[in-house]
Parts: structure tokens; sequence; C-alpha cells
């Protein structure tokens, strides 16, 4: 490789370099409102602001889900196995929405530490496999509530523990 | 080192001689792999336990997604040899990518979005990988802009170079936003370094269908590629030749 293109090697590298420093940066700048994020245990412990929107997100506590009967109004705890907190939402749920599954849900925490959901969608894991499948872990691992089956997450079985404790 | 291979590499009557006789090859395996992948997986796979049917769009929305960012990095790279050795063949495999880079990566936005409405509960939503997928379109969509803005051949060349350069940096945003921030969108169900969390009945329709699409995706652009040779070499001799 001759000198000039050497330089302009060297001219391209930095270009890379420097735009990656500026992005990491600014995205290190921005991390808070990029994602303006809060866990069910920082909600309970009073971590979060009250009263301002934010997204919240745990697995739904299996039994815990109740609905009025003359209105689309639901209430649901979510947790993260470190905390709990009350959701309260006022419309359709998507299809996925399952006790014990995650959700993430957009809204803001009232006075009374109950978060006023204004969105709540169904997130989904990485985990595909047929229905067979799913039958045979839950015949194995007889009624854990939870629907997520595969690997299951720490904060899962921090859950359990803590409601076998109760 | 010796670099005279690499020179040759990037002649521009060369590679359109070399590429004519991979033509057939390419059509037909392409055309095999997709049609095998898309029949398995959407008539004979099982349905998922969870998502039912509506997860059979990850047949086309994954390959989708990886050939987005593929050829973008294909991109950043032919930029990067543009900008070094000066070779007009890595300019012109910079231009003809654009377009196809662009259309994969509307595809992978518009499967996800009809996949999210059933599964999350909204078509999009201003997630962290949703987001730097729609910045990577826009990339995509700037760098064809500023190819049609400017008239002069070399000119050209140097500031989509440049701008495909400085777009790289989205790549790992992209591929590492589920593992940063807190996504709606989940984390990578096809890994390098673990299994895959998906059921093998499923991964290899999967798998068969990512092979294909990157076998249609140098079909497409190895045949835009000889069409941008003839009309960037139109006034030498072997084209002249070959036409006449």
């Amino acid at each position: 490789m001759n000198a000039v293109r050497k330089q302009r090697l060297i001219l391209v590298l930095l270009l890379l370099a420097g735009v990656g420093l500026a992005v990491a940066l600014m995205l290190f700048a921005l991390r808070e409102n990029i994602n303006h994020y809060f866990s069910p245990a920082q909600m309970a412990a009073g971590e979060a602001p009250v009263g301002q929107r934010m997204r919240g997100g745990g697995l739904v506590v299996p039994g815990s889900v109740e609905r009025d009967t003359e209105s689309l109004k639901v209430s649901f705890r979510i947790s993260d196995g470190a905390g709990e907190v009350t959701v309260r939402y006022e419309g359709i749920l998507p299809d996925l929405f399952v006790e014990g599954s995650g959700v993430v849900a957009l809204g803001k925490l009232s006075n009374d530490g109950v978060f006023e959901a204004s969105e709540v969608l169904a997130k989904h894991d990485e985990n595909y496999m047929p229905p067979e499948v799913q039958k045979a872990i839950d015949d194995a691992h007889p009624k854990s509530g939870y629907s997520k089956p595969a690997a299951q997450t720490t904060a899962q079985s921090e859950l359990r523990s803590l409601q076998d404790g109760s | 080192m010796n670099w005279t291979f690499f020179h040759k590499l990037g002649s521009p009557k060369w590679f359109y001689d070399i590429s004519g006789k991979w033509l057939p090859w390419l059509q037909v395996s392409s055309l095999v792999l997709i049609l095998v992948a898309l029949v398995w997986g959407l008539a004979f796979t099982p349905p998922d336990y969870l998502q039912g049917n509506s997860y059979r769009i990850i047949f086309i929305h994954v390959p989708a997604s990886f050939l987005a960012q593929a050829v973008y990095m294909m991109m950043a790279t032919a930029a990067a040899v543009t900008l070094i050795w000066k070779i007009k063949l890595a300019d012109m495999a910079l231009k003809v990518m654009a377009p196809i880079g662009a259309s994969f990566c509307i595809l992978s936005l518009a499967t996800g979005a009809i996949w999210g409405q059933p599964t999350w509960g909204t078509w999009w939503v201003w997630d962290a990988r949703l987001t730097s997928m729609l910045i990577l379109l826009f990339l995509y969509i700037g760098i064809i802009a500023l190819r049609g803005a400017i008239h002069t051949t070399e000119a050209a060349a140097k500031a989509c170079a440049i701008l495909s350069l400085v777009g790289v940096v989205n790549i790992p945003i992209i591929k590492f936003s589920v593992d940063w921030w807190n996504t709606l969108h989940q984390g990578a169900t096809l890994k390098l370094t673990e299994k895959p969390s998906m059921a093998p009945e499923m991964l290899w329709p999967l798998l068969l269908a990512i092979l294909g699409f990157y076998l249609f995706f140098t079909l497409v652009m190895v045949l835009r590629l000889r069409i941008e040779i003839l009309s960037r070499e139109r006034k030498t001799r072997w084209v002249k030749e070959l036409v006449s």
C-alpha cells in the first residue's frame, strides 16, 4: 500500500472513530430520556417521579387481574421479582396479555402508588416452540402459573420463592 | 504485500466477464432455496405455543432484517474501498446496493408492524430497535438522494462514500439496542455464541430462508452492477464491441 493510500486509510479510520465517539457520548448523555423506564421495584420504593409520563414493565402476577364487569377497566399487578406495583388501565388488552407473561405499560404514577396506564403492550420473548413442546414442559414442571417456559428468568424464580414464603 | 490481485478484482471488464457465468447458478439456487424455505416455513412447520400462526411472518421478517443490515455493512466496506483505493467498481457497487438495501429495510419494517399489531397490540412503538431501524431506512434514502443531487460522478462517489461510512455507526446500535435498553422488541433468537432459542423444526426453514435471501440479494446486485458497468464504461472499446 503506498503512502497516499495509507494516509487515506488512516483518515477513514479517524472518521469512523470520531463519529463513533460522538454518537456514544450523545447516547450516554441522553440515556435517561431515550428510555424513560422504571421497574416495579423502583416504583414501589418511591424512586420513580410521581405524575410524570414513563414506561414501566414486568411480569403480570398470576391471579392479580381484576376486570370491571361494567366497563373496560382492568387492574393487575406487575412484578420484577424485587417489587410489585398495581397497574390500572381502561381499554382493550392485547391478545398475548397472559397472566405470568411480560407487559410494557406507558403511563403515570399516581400519588397513591398506582401506575395509571394509558397503553399496555404485551412483550414477547425470543423463545419459539410448537405447542406439544410447551405441553411437555408443563407436564414436567407442573403449574408454575407462568407462561414463559424455557430458561426461567431469575425474576420469575425469585418471585416464586417470594410467593412460597408468604 | 502485493496488491495487484486487488486491482484486477476492481476491473469492470473482468467483473462483467466473470459475473456472467455466476448468473444461472444464482438464479436457480436463490429461487429453489426461497421456495423451499417459505413453503416449509409457512405451511409445514408447527404453530407457536403462544402466538399460534402469526409467528410465521418470522420467515420473511428475520431474513429481510438481516439483509437490511448486511447490505449496509457491504456498502460501508465499498465506501472505504472507494475512498482509499479509488476503485470505480466499488463506487458502482455502492450505488446499485443502496436501493436493494432500502427495499429490505422497508420489508423488515412493514412485516414487523404487521406482526406487532396482533402480538404487542400496536403497529408501531418508539422503541430503540424500531427507531434505529427507521434511521437505517433514512440513511439508505439519504444516500440515494445524495447521489441524485450531485451531477459529477467523482464528487457523488466521494460524498456518498463519506455518508455511508458515517452511517455505519448505526449498525451496532441496531444490533445491541435490545441488550442496551429495555425495549419492547425481544432479544435475538439466533445468537452466534449460544444455542438458538427456537425449536429445530422452526429453525431449519428460517436458516434456509436467510441463505435464500442472501443469494437473491447477490443475484439482484450482480444484475444491477452489470447494467451499471455497461452504462458507465459505454465509451470504452470493449463495451462498444460487446454491444455492436
